[in-house]
């Protein structure tokens, strides 16, 4: 295989169609694991199904002894013939009644428990993954997991499980009452058995294949339309509306095939299953009258045995349904499988180091004979050393691609480097609980995200606990209050999806005000005020010019203003430091800095 | 037709017990072996068309349901494509997600199992009732009885689980909507270790949603519960009813067992339709909610002419294109006042600006003025709220959006890549003139090395067909914008609006791509949103944005020596 091909399946968005192929296994673990804390639960719901199918089984012989036995009794005089059956069907009907409810509600709230759980499960999880899985995947991916996937679990845990431990469970009583009526009968009956059985384990394995294909392919769809609804507006102004619509046609249709196939095998499953109900309904006539001319089957008892056999297979048609809906469940249990197998690339340690009590001045950080590549081995940054002693500013410049975002977020840890460590006031970065590294460092990148809510709600995402007061006070300093007071609610308006209220400006804005409340000993920012005029800009700057005091700073920035207040600039190109030094003192030496710098000093007017 | 089957399977299924009784009254009792293998071969037979009934039914709704859920969710994507951006800002992304998979797949679900036995159930119930009626009408007392209190109780349970259905389903599109900005702002979760904060919102969301979905099984176990109980109290009062009528002598007993046989076989139906009706509830929910959201008219369309809607864009375009152009390649701005449908004020308040042809205008304000607002117009992104917009000195209300469209080429601050080849986005650009067919590669990379782009695209492991996006490679926020600017150009379109193209492009790059950039602008009308003095300066004239309005026009110079705001925007201390 070629480098570059390599270089595209480490970076590009991998989901595997074909699974691992042990995933059934795996997915059946995760599932045991789930069900392993409710394990009480499940068995006295299973026991409250098993009872219910008895039960249902039993009524129709209370009813059909009433009727062969209790009323003509009672014609006779003989009330308590018929009395004794009939208020035992009563109980029975009232304890059908109180084990049906009892099952249905148990079950339902057990597997909305699981649910609850998978779901964080798969929530936390996808939150540790970290930067390097996000880069690779999609977020319509992951929501088809969290919504279609998990829907198709759920309707099998809250409806079909019941239908298929309570229907096996009547068959299997059924069975037991063939057997003690008549032994020979039943062995007919049973030899119905072979080819059901073989009926469902082919139609078992096709449906298998077939929900694979079906949730896979409804990801896709999922993809597309999360796709098509984050760039509406790209969509619409290059007229991709033609062009989408062909696209989710053909992942569609793939969906449809699959979905197809699968209806079909319900249809012959459906079918043969009644097929071989109705031959061998047939086979016990058959058997059963030549054995009662032979007298040795009574008439009664032929009747009575036919009527069985008919209830034995009555739930048949919702089984083939549960079974369906079981591997529907399953495939998509695999595919959240498959994404909580995923190792996250940073971990946090299992027993952390604290950072030294803070001496005031921010704090120390070193890279030591670090080095970055990319899984393919694409080398980022070559082995290099650098000592930022606390409170230092320091710029990063350099061209697109020289390496300045990877020297920050190894940084911040959002990689963990190849060779070398990165210290925090000399403890490792990898060895620092996540809390408190995210508390001491904080980033404010190019991308201003914003949540769903409140422009409150997303400012105090820096700091969840801090007041209203000091929220107002951050959104003061980078000068977003005036615009903020001429808003509907204030600081209580909603940004609208992904904060469409705000311009672009506003929102970085919105995230300086962010990492003003967050307060860390060390700030990062990687080209965090592209998207400002020069007056917000200006004023950032002042407010930064405070904020940084008694703070080490990383500034990446392509308009070398910011440089103006820093300590100390390095200059990176191809992954190596080739400047480091006083700007004055760059600027003086003549060298790359000197030239940037000049050509910014033009470029502005 | 499936319905039909469906009776077809189910009532061929009542001649088995017949065919049983006849054997075993007639050809077993008379030890007749050739009478009963001649029944045993009309069991086998009878089985045989149901079975056979069945397939085909089930054959012909798997077809049909699949077909239809995948129609559906076309028509609402296509619909979605339409609608205007005002109305996307306004719904959650989860929420439209939610109803073109979740509610389509209950939908498709129910109507390939669900709906033919909840259309045939009542006809077998009724028709049970009037065989018991002519057994003996006390047996329909009876029934009624126990039946009447049934529909009281479905009622009720109806009219609660419908709310709890919807509550749970709008639930299910808030998950999506959760789970969506957690993984797209992962980075500012990550950078601030919130985490934490993402995973306690969430949890707050799934907790609602298993509350809803418990307080549906709740209802559900009282339905269930109920459906299962009743058929058999009717079957007890029978039993009571018959054994007093046999002993008083106005029923026979004959008629007792038969009523109770009936009975038997009407328990099957009565328990599917309980737990159908919960299905068929939630079916109806996912419907309301499907129509909710194709029933938001799209507010922006194409103009009406001759009294028909032009819906069919594609076609009208051609039609519209040969109209007379007044003032070609002139774009204009007049007196354009726009609000959000939610706001107490209007963003832009009468901004009037007259773009001559081939000129460019760089429009400079501060964060908020109203800036991105206005470029967003000339697409019909938006539509103003009073005044309007021309090109080529029509109304751009007045173009079919796809003639429009083709004729303006844009490029967003935030660059919005498709999940295609870098060939195919730059491409689309290109689709404004000679349609989406025609891909000329010498085009595409004529526009990546105005945008340079090109030496970057070289390198990278496909070339121009590495695919990029959200489902390929990632690229540097320079990088992307860079290939949107690229989209923007290769069309050669008469008009272009940049957005802040560059703001996320190093100094360096930024001076190469604008020396490049004015080969191209020498020809188009352009009007480019700036931050920056350096790309103030590549324009011909700048104006001026403050709250809303134009306030001033003029050569940069001039600007700089005239217009205090101007000075203050560009960091010029005076």
């Amino acid at each position: 295989m070629s480098g570059a091909t390599d270089a595209q399946d480490s970076r590009s968005p991998h989901e595997p169609d074909e699974l691992p192929p042990d995933i059934a296994a795996r997915a059946r673990r995760l599932l045991l694991d789930l069900v392993r804390p409710e394990r009480t639960g499940y068995v006295i719901v299973i026991a409250v199904m098993v009872a219910f199918g008895v039960a249902n089984a039993a009524g129709p012989a209370l009813i059909a002894q009433a009727m062969d036995h209790g009323i003509p009794a009672a014609i006779a005089g003989n009330m308590r013939a018929l009395v004794v059956p009939m208020t035992l069907f009563l109980l029975l009907t009232l304890l059908i009644g109180v084990l049906d409810f009892w099952g249905t509600r148990m079950t339902g709230t057990l597997a909305q428990r699981l649910m609850v759980a998978l779901r964080r499960r798969l929530f936390d999880h996808v939150q540790r993954l970290g930067i390097a899985y996000h880069e690779r995947s999609t977020s319509g991916r992951l929501v088809a997991r969290q919504t279609s996937d998990m829907e198709n679990i759920q309707t099998f845990l809250t409806g079909s499980l019941v239908e298929l431990v309570a229907g096996l469970s009547m068959m299997g009583a059924i069975a037991v009452t063939l057997l003690v009526m008549d032994l020979r009968l039943a062995i007919v009956v049973f030899l119905g058995f072979i080819p059901l059985l073989w009926v469902s384990i082919a139609s078992n394995r096709a449906q298998r294949r077939n929900q694979r294909r079906t949730r896979t392919a409804i990801a896709k769809v999922i993809v597309q339309i999360v796709e098509t609804l984050g760039g509406i507006r790209a969509v619409q102004s290059f007229r991709r509306e033609s062009h989408n619509l062909d696209r989710i046609d053909a992942e569609d249709d793939e969906y449809r095939r699959a979905t197809t196939s699968s209806l079909f095998n319900v249809a012959w499953f459906a079918a043969s299953t009644r097929l071989i109900a109705s031959l061998s309904t047939a086979a016990v006539l058959l058997v059963g009258g030549w054995l009662v001319m032979q007298e040795t089957v009574q008439v009664g008892m032929l009747t009575a045995f036919l009527l069985y056999v008919r209830r034995f297979y009555g739930p048949l048609d919702s089984l083939v349904q549960a079974i369906t809906m079981y591997q529907s469940a399953s495939a998509a249990l695999e595919k959240v499988t498959v994404v909580l197998d995923a190792a996250p690339e940073v971990v946090e340690p299992a027993s952390p180091t604290h950072l030294p009590p803070r001496a005031g001045g921010g704090r120390a950080i070193e890279f030591a004979d670090v080095e970055f590549s990319y899984a393919d081995g694409e080398t980022v940054l070559p082995c290099f050393d650098l000592a930022i002693p606390a409170g230092q500013t320091v710029a990063v410049v350099g061209q697109t691609g020289a390496g300045k975002s990877t020297l920050v977020k190894l940084l911040t840890r959002f990689y963990d480097p190849t060779a070398g460590r990165v210290t925090l006031d000399g403890v490792d970065l990898r060895r620092l609980a996540d809390a408190e590294l995210r508390e001491s460092a904080v980033m404010v990148t190019q991308e201003s995200y914003l949540f769903g809510g409140s422009i409150a709600e997303n400012i105090r995402l820096g700091r969840p606990g801090a007041t209203d007061a000091q929220m107002r006070a951050a959104a003061e300093a980078v000068g977003l209050a005036p615009f903020i007071s001429r808003l509907p609610d204030g600081y209580d308006t909603d940004v609208r999806k992904r904060g469409g209220r705000l311009s672009s400006g506003q929102r970085q804005l919105v995230s300086f005000a962010r990492a003003f409340l967050a307060d860390p000993d060390v700030l990062v920012l990687d080209e965090a005020t592209a998207h400002l005029d020069i007056p917000s800009e200006r004023l950032v700057q002042e407010a930064l010019s405070t904020v940084l005091e008694g703070r080490t700073a990383i500034i990446i920035a392509h308009r070398l203003s910011t440089v103006e207040i820093a300590d100390r600039v390095l200059v990176l190109d191809r992954g190596r430091i080739v400047e480091d030094d006083a700007p004055a003192v760059l600027i003086e030496a003549g060298g790359r800095f000197a030239r940037l710098h000049a050509a910014w000093e033009e470029s502005r007017v | 037709m499936s319905i039909l089957l469906a009776l077809v399977s189910t009532g061929v299924g009542f001649f088995v017990p017949v065919l049983t009784g006849a054997a075993v009254d007639g050809p077993i009792a008379q030890r007749d072996l050739r009478g009963l293998t001649l029944l045993v071969a009309a069991v086998a037979a009878v089985g045989l068309v149901e079975a056979a009934s069945q397939l085909i039914r089930r054959t012909i709704t798997a077809a049909m349901t699949a077909e239809w859920e995948v129609l559906w969710r076309r028509r609402l994507f296509a619909h979605l494509q339409r609608l205007d951006v005002a109305h996307h800002d306004a719904w959650d992304s989860g929420q439209m997600l939610s109803r073109a998979t979740n509610d389509l797949s209950m939908l498709r679900r129910f109507a390939a199992f669900g709906l033919p036995f909840i259309v045939i159930t009542p006809f077998l119930i009724a028709i049970g009732a009037i065989m018991l009626a002519f057994i003996h009408p006390v047996f329909v007392v009876i029934l009624l009885v126990v039946a009447l209190p049934t529909m009281v109780g479905v009622a009720w349970f109806s009219s609660r689980y419908k709310i709890a259905s919807r509550a749970a389903q709008d639930v299910m599109g808030e998950v999506s909507t959760s789970v969506e900005e957690s993984v797209q702002g992962i980075r500012v979760l990550l950078a601030f270790g919130r985490s934490p904060w993402a995973t306690a919102r969430f949890r707050a969301i799934v907790d609602r949603l298993r509350d809803h979905e418990i307080t549906k099984v709740r209802l559900e176990a009282w339905l269930f519960g109920a459906v299962m109980v009743l058929p058999q109290l009717a079957m007890v009062g029978f039993a009571i009813v018959g054994a007093w009528g046999v002993v008083d002598g106005w029923i026979t007993l004959g008629q007792t067992v038969a009523a109770l046989t009936l009975m038997m076989y009407l328990r099957m139906p009565i328990e599917m339709f309980g737990f159908l009706l919960g299905d068929a509830l939630m079916s109806a929910t996912a419907a309301a909610r499907y129509w909710e959201l194709m029933d938001q008219e799209p507010r922006i369309t194409d103009p009406d002419r001759d009294g028909r809607p032009a819906v069919g864009a594609a076609a009208e375009a051609t039609d519209a294109a040969p109209r007379p152009a007044p003032q070609p390649g002139v774009l204009e701005f007049d007196d354009v006042v726009f609000q959000h449908d939610d706001a107490h004020e209007p963003l832009l308040r009468g901004a009037t600006l007259r773009i001559e042809p081939a000129e460019t205008v760089a429009l400079v304000g501060t964060t908020g003025s109203g800036k991105t607002a206005l470029a967003a117009l000339v697409p019909r992104l938006f539509d103003v709220t009073g005044g309007s917009v021309r090109i080529d000195g029509v109304d751009v209300r007045k173009l079919t959006l796809s003639d429009l469209r083709s004729r303006v080429g844009v490029a967003f601050e935030e660059p919005i890549l498709f999940s295609a080849s870098i060939r195919e986005n730059v491409a689309m650009g290109t689709q404004a003139i000679e349609g989406a067919a025609t891909i000329d590669e010498e085009r595409i990379r004529e526009a990546l090395t105005i945008a340079q782009a090109a030496d970057f695209v070289a390198e990278l492991p496909d070339d121009l067909d590495t695919e990029v996006g959200e489902q390929g490679l990632s690229l540097s926020g320079g990088q992307r914008q860079r290939i949107a600017l690229a989209r923007a150009v290769a069309g050669h379109p008469p008009f272009l609006v940049l957005d802040d193209p560059l703001s996320a492009v190093d100094v360096e790059t930024e001076d190469r791509v604008q020396q490049q950039l004015r080969t191209v602008l020498d020809t188009t009308t352009a009007l480019i949103v700036a931050h920056r003095p350096s790309t103030a300066a590549l324009a011909d004239r700048v104006a001026v944005m403050d709250a809303g309005r134009i306030v001033a026009v003029g050569g940069h110079e001039e600007l700089l020596a005239t217009s205090a705001v101007y000075r203050d925007l560009m960091g010029v201390s005076a």
